[in-house]
């Protein structure tokens, strides 16, 4: 009657998806091959500004195996085609065209300027440099207060201006709270802070790619993208393909991190290519392309006001951002800021709240997603500058974080930016973060190594977070004027021999979608863990979907396929009750077998499955299938929470930081498979920590960036990092019914500020209140000696490794 | 990231390796281990047109006793110098050095004598050779002749051979008994010396007999922290000497500046790092 068997969803089951992913025995959009397939190369503008006087094509036209040379005149002679925004954040916003390949002008340097079609990929590159391009130099617009200022050159002349949107809430106008400015002048304490995100790269593991084949039955594209549905609409919306010949399949895909949110112009231009040619192509970038011409995340120059009384209460948080957009604005890029705006208040109750973000053009590398989008650049400003309020108050930053957070019993909570949080715990969190972090033995020894100047000195540094993920309920991505809806779709099909093919419209690129949606099913329908496949990323299975990005897939994603598991349950009995000869009513389902209730009459749902497809003796009416399909629209984002704490050694001679420990409890809800939560914890954490220390963007006055391989880009290794001690509380969500929250980006939204707040906590005493990111060592040193925030590095060069390298020479001699 | 179209020859013997050098004309490049060279080349910062591999060449690889010196052939890889019994005994400060050269990978193909020819000032493996007064075995089409370190690293990339020669191998002093430690300073642990500094040291008694220190990434070429060395000698291995004697690093450096690091905060690391060298190679 009772299933006797542990239930799947809280098992530590290693991914069934790894395998063939860490072994690279897959198939990787690169490594397809079609018969016939060409190959793609794109040369990438040197110049960040410039008007295109002449792109002569025609020696690299002769060389061996080129096919055809292409410029964006010969792809788009109208000029007609530009690549989809599909996040207008406000009505006057400004976009510009962005062509397939640069036309008339190119915006920054990377942008594409010509493709060289050749029947070898090395053919392809070797022409690349026979292509002679003469620019006219423009102007070179690089810092969003320049770009800003008044008689700035503009990076689109068109447009009269360098400025793309102004997005404001304020909570007086909005009902939802007071007047900031209000708050500010009556408060008894005002501290100020300007804090800039800087520009980073997303860095995923696979290069982007991109194969079409026009003698498909349905034109047919491979992408290593995280959102192939979403491609597959915006593809037949910009090129008037009519959706239904159209096919996109994203197969493994090795990373994104918000890095393959996009519809790229390579993709566009692959498809017309294909098309002008009827023979299969294939794209794949190089590590150097993709540095360049692939979008970066962050970027913001974040001026922050915080009122409070000198008890420490919050009474008013004014935030007025600028945000640098690059050249273009990407799928999603103008609303990632603004993702932001209703994270700024984070786990506090904020009487007064203003927000205003300026979005800025500039000759740079467009931005747009990058894991957190919005929410790590929002919780690092409140959770910096709480810590700077304390600081200013003489109090304890923890006490100062618990005088103003929503306590566990005042939720369901709605705050000054208008969300709902449907649960929390934060004392319970902050609490056992303390004990595993030993916060106050940490505290005395920070004393100690200060009375006695010690060149080691130690800092604490703290993070309490919320986020919004599961993007999104669509009523309100409308109200923000998001492009689409925010639902997910899943199909359940019962295989005439018991086993299940589970059909997910989240698109998996690592997350481990497979074990977690097997987990799933595997309870809901009590079939074994083993005979269930999910499929994921073919528009032709996976006919419907809104794809993975912001923490979404389980929240949203998951949901879907409990709905889709509870319709074939419901289709299952009618005709189970008929096989037993019973009433519906006397029916019960679990562990896989309705029983009649009562007696240890039973059957499996596998028989039903089979019964279902031999059709032979039906209940009159039903149709013969069980299959079922389901489509979720969440009422609400879920907020995952934590308290993440971190003690950071500096070096006072060298300015070094060693991270000595790290604690994060995180509470994300009900969790499906303690393992992967833990893998994205971990990964998260990393991201979130390379940020306050390694990584950084960086473009030199002419444009050009100076960042560009993993020798001047810093990606950190295991060996950079601490062992982190993770823990987690569980407040299920009350919004789904799995009580699940998204854990995706947590880490990385957590950590950022936690580290740059210890190192502050451990050189405070010399006088720094701020160091800007990353932390390298120069910077710290240069800080506590001069006692003052310290800028960024003296030249925008990037040092040592590759970017040594002699270019002229190439080497030896 | 596919390099230009070149040709590649593989010789068995270095008068064959110079003979292809000379024939291939100017824009041949000897290939070692190619953790340099080839990511220039899928970069295209460069395009040779004939590539001469020294991987087949026997006589290049292996470590040596030759009296008072040891040997090292110059295909000897950095995982080969890690472990090997006689640089341990007799020219600990390479092996420590070695040990700091970016991953298991890139020490299992790259060589000593790459590194070496390769000069690049933020290379490992320059300040210990010059440290311990190396000489240089170079073969070229007028035959081979000797180079003292100290003569062989012209600038930035830059050495004192010509396009036609070849490193053969490098004889280094025997240093058997020393102190020995290599102090890196990077942003993050597989990458190439912000600043380090390389340091052995020989005691009689409690006393420095004598010192060798030399700089990483501190100018276009290795130097010797001759100050240092000369602050040391005669003195007993106290922290407050050793202290002293690091404040002479910095003198007469001329180090480059980029993000990582303006010239003041190299001298600063040039310093600290030297006394923290000294004082490790003396605990070692
Ligand atoms: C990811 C990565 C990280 C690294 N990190 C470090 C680090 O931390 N520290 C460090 O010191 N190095 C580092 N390196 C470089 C590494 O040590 C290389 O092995 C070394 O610089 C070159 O040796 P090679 O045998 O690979 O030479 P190659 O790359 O084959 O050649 C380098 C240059 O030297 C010339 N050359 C090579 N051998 C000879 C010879 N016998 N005679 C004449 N000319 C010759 C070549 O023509 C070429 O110009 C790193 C490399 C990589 C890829």
């Amino acid at each position: 009657m009772t299933s006797t068997a542990e239930p799947e969803v809280g098992r530590a089951r290693l991914r069934k998806e790894d395998a063939r992913l860490i072994t690279g025995r897959t198939r990787w959009t690169d490594n397809m091959s079609l018969p016939g397939m060409v190959h793609l190369a794109v040369l990438r503008s040197t110049e960040a500004h410039a008007k295109i006087v002449s792109i002569d094509t025609s020696a690299a036209k002769e060389m061996p195996g080129v096919i055809a040379v292409l410029t964006g005149d010969d792809l788009d002679p109208g000029g007609q085609l530009g690549m989809p925004c599909a996040w207008p954040i406000s009505p006057d916003m400004k976009s510009p065209r962005r062509p397939v390949l640069a036309q008339g002008q190119v915006n920054f340097a990377g942008e594409g300027v010509a493709v060289v079609v050749a029947r070898s990929a090395a053919e392809a590159e070797d022409a690349l440099a026979s292509i002679d391009v003469e620019y006219d130099e423009l102007p070179v617009v690089l810092g969003m207060e320049n770009a800003l200022a008044e008689d700035a050159p503009l990076v689109h002349e068109e447009l009269g201006t360098n400025r793309n949107a102004l997005w404001v809430f304020d909570s007086g106008e909005a009902g939802s709270g007071g007047d900031v400015e209000q708050a500010i002048s009556e408060a008894e304490v005002v501290v100020k802070r300007r804090f800039r995100q800087q520009r980073l790269v997303p860095a995923f593991m696979e290069p982007r790619s991109c194969v079409v084949d026009p003698t498909a039955a349905q034109l047919t594209m491979w992408s290593a993208t995280q959102v192939p549905h979403i491609l597959k609409t915006m593809a037949a919306l910009t090129l008037g393909i009519p959706e239904h010949k159209l096919r996109v399949i994203a197969p493994d895909v090795g990373g994104g991190f918000g890095g393959k949110i996009a519809v790229l112009p390579e993709e566009i231009m692959a498809l017309l290519v294909a098309q002008k040619l009827g023979k299969p192509v294939k794209w794949t970038e190089s590590r150097s392309e993709s540095m360049v011409a692939a979008h970066h995340g962050r970027d913001q120059i974040q001026d922050l006001t915080i009122a409070a009384r000198r008890d420490g209460t919050v009474t008013g948080l004014k935030v007025e951002l600028l945000a640098d957009m690059g050249a273009y604005l990407g799928l999603v890029g103008p609303g990632v800021p603004i993702l932001g705006a209703f994270m700024f208040n984070a786990i506090y109750k904020i009487p007064a709240y203003h927000f205003a973000c300026t979005n800025v053009f500039t000759n740079t590398t467009l931005t747009d997603a990058y894991r957190g989008a919005g929410r790590p650049e929002a919780t690092f400003g409140i959770e910096r500058i709480m810590d700077e309020l304390a600081a200013e108050l003489g109090m304890e930053p923890l006490e100062l974080r618990e005088k103003n957070w929503i306590k566990h019993e005042e939720f369901p909570y709605t705050t000054v930016s208008t969300l709902t949080y449907d649960s929390g715990n934060y004392e319970a969190a902050t609490e056992k973060a303390k004990q595993l972090f030993d916060y106050d033995g940490l505290r005395r020894e920070q004393r100690e190594r200060r009375e006695r100047g010690d060149p080691v000195q130690l800092g604490i540094g703290i993070s309490t977070f919320t986020e919004m993920c599961g993007l999104a309920p669509s009523r309100v991505l409308g109200s923000l004027d998001y492009g689409a809806g925010g639902w997910e779709h899943s199909a359940i099909r019962m295989l005439p021999t018991g086993k299940v093919e589970v059909i997910t419209g989240s698109s998996a690129h690592g997350q481990g979608h497979e074990t977690a949606w097997s987990q799933i099913v595997s309870d809901q329908l009590g079939i074994p863990f083993e005979d269930i496949e999910v499929l994921h990323g073919d528009t032709q299975s996976s006919h419907k979907g809104l794809d993975t990005y912001g923490s979404r897939s389980l929240a949203v994603g998951g949901i879907a396929v409990v709905k889709a598991a509870e319709k074939v349950v419901a289709k299952a009995k009618p005709l189970a009750a008929h096989m037993m000869e019973c009433s519906e009513d006397d029916l019960e389902f679990a562990g896989g077998k309705f029983t009649v209730r009562g007696t240890d009459k039973s059957t499996t749902i596998q028989d039903v499955a089979f019964a279902a497809f031999m059709a032979h003796d039906l209940p009159e009416g039903m149709e013969p299938s069980l299959d079922a399909e389901a489509v979720f629209d969440p009422e609400n984002f879920s907020f995952p929470h934590g308290t993440h704490l971190c003690a950071a050694e500096v070096d006072t001679e060298t300015g070094r930081v060693a991270l000595r420990s790290y604690v994060c409890v995180d509470d994300v809800g009900s969790v499906v498979n303690p393992l992967i939560v833990e893998g994205q914890i971990h990964g998260g954490l990393a991201q979130g920590i390379a940020q306050a220390l390694f990584e950084e963007a960086v473009h030199d006055e002419s444009g050009t960036l100076t960042s560009g391989t993993f020798a001047d880009y810093l990606l950190p290794s295991a060996a950079d990092l601490p062992s982190f001690t993770t823990d987690r509380t569980e407040t299920p969500s009350t919004t789904n019914p799995l009580g699940v929250k998204g854990v995706g980006e947590a880490g990385t939204i957590a950590s950022t500020p936690a580290v740059v707040n210890a190192v502050i906590d451990a050189v405070r005493h010399f006088g720094v209140n701020d160091i800007e990111m990353p932390l390298t060592p120069m910077r710290v040193w240069q800080a506590i000696r001069t006692g003052a925030s310290a800028a960024g590095g003296p030249g925008a060069e990037a040092g040592g490794g590759l970017g040594s390298i002699d270019s002229a020479q190439g080497g030896a001699r | 990231m596919i390099p230009a179209p070149f040709d590649y020859v593989a010789p068995s013997t270095v008068d064959e390796a110079v003979r292809a050098l000379v024939d291939a004309g100017e824009d041949a490049k000897v290939i070692a281990g190619g953790q340099s060279l080839l990511p220039v080349l899928r970069m295209r910062l460069a395009a040779p047109t004939t590539l001469v591999d020294l991987g087949r060449i026997a006589e290049l690889r292996g470590v040596r006793e030759d009296g008072d010196a040891l040997v090292i052939g110059s295909m000897t890889t950095h995982y080969d110098v890690q472990r090997d019994p006689l640089i341990g005994e007799h020219a600990a400060l390479l092996a420590r050095a070695t040990d700091t050269v970016a991953d298991p990978q890139v020490r299992h193909r790259g060589t000593f004598g790459g590194s070496i020819a390769h000069a690049d000032p933020a290379g490992d493996l320059l300040a210990p050779a010059l440290a311990l007064d190396a000489e240089m075995l170079v073969a070229g089409p007028a035959g081979r002749r000797t180079v003292p370190a100290a003569d062989f690293f012209d600038d930035f990339f830059t050495t004192a051979m010509s396009p036609e020669e070849i490193l053969v191998e490098v004889r280094v002093p025997k240093h058997t008994g020393w102190h020995a430690h290599y102090e890196k300073f990077n942003r993050v642990a597989q990458a190439w010396s912000m600043v380090a500094v390389a340091a052995t040291v020989r005691t009689e008694g409690g006393t420095i007999a004598e010192a060798r220190v030399g700089l990483t990434n501190m100018a276009s070429v290795p130097v010797r922290a001759r100050g240092v060395e000369q602050a040391l000698v005669g003195q007993a291995a106290t922290p407050e000497t050793i202290r002293a004697a690091a404040e002479h690093a910095a003198e007469g450096t001329n180090p480059t500046v980029d993000g990582n690091a303006d010239v003041e905060y190299r001298q600063q690391l040039a310093r600290v790092l030297t006394g923290r060298a000294i004082s490790a190679a003396m605990a070692g």
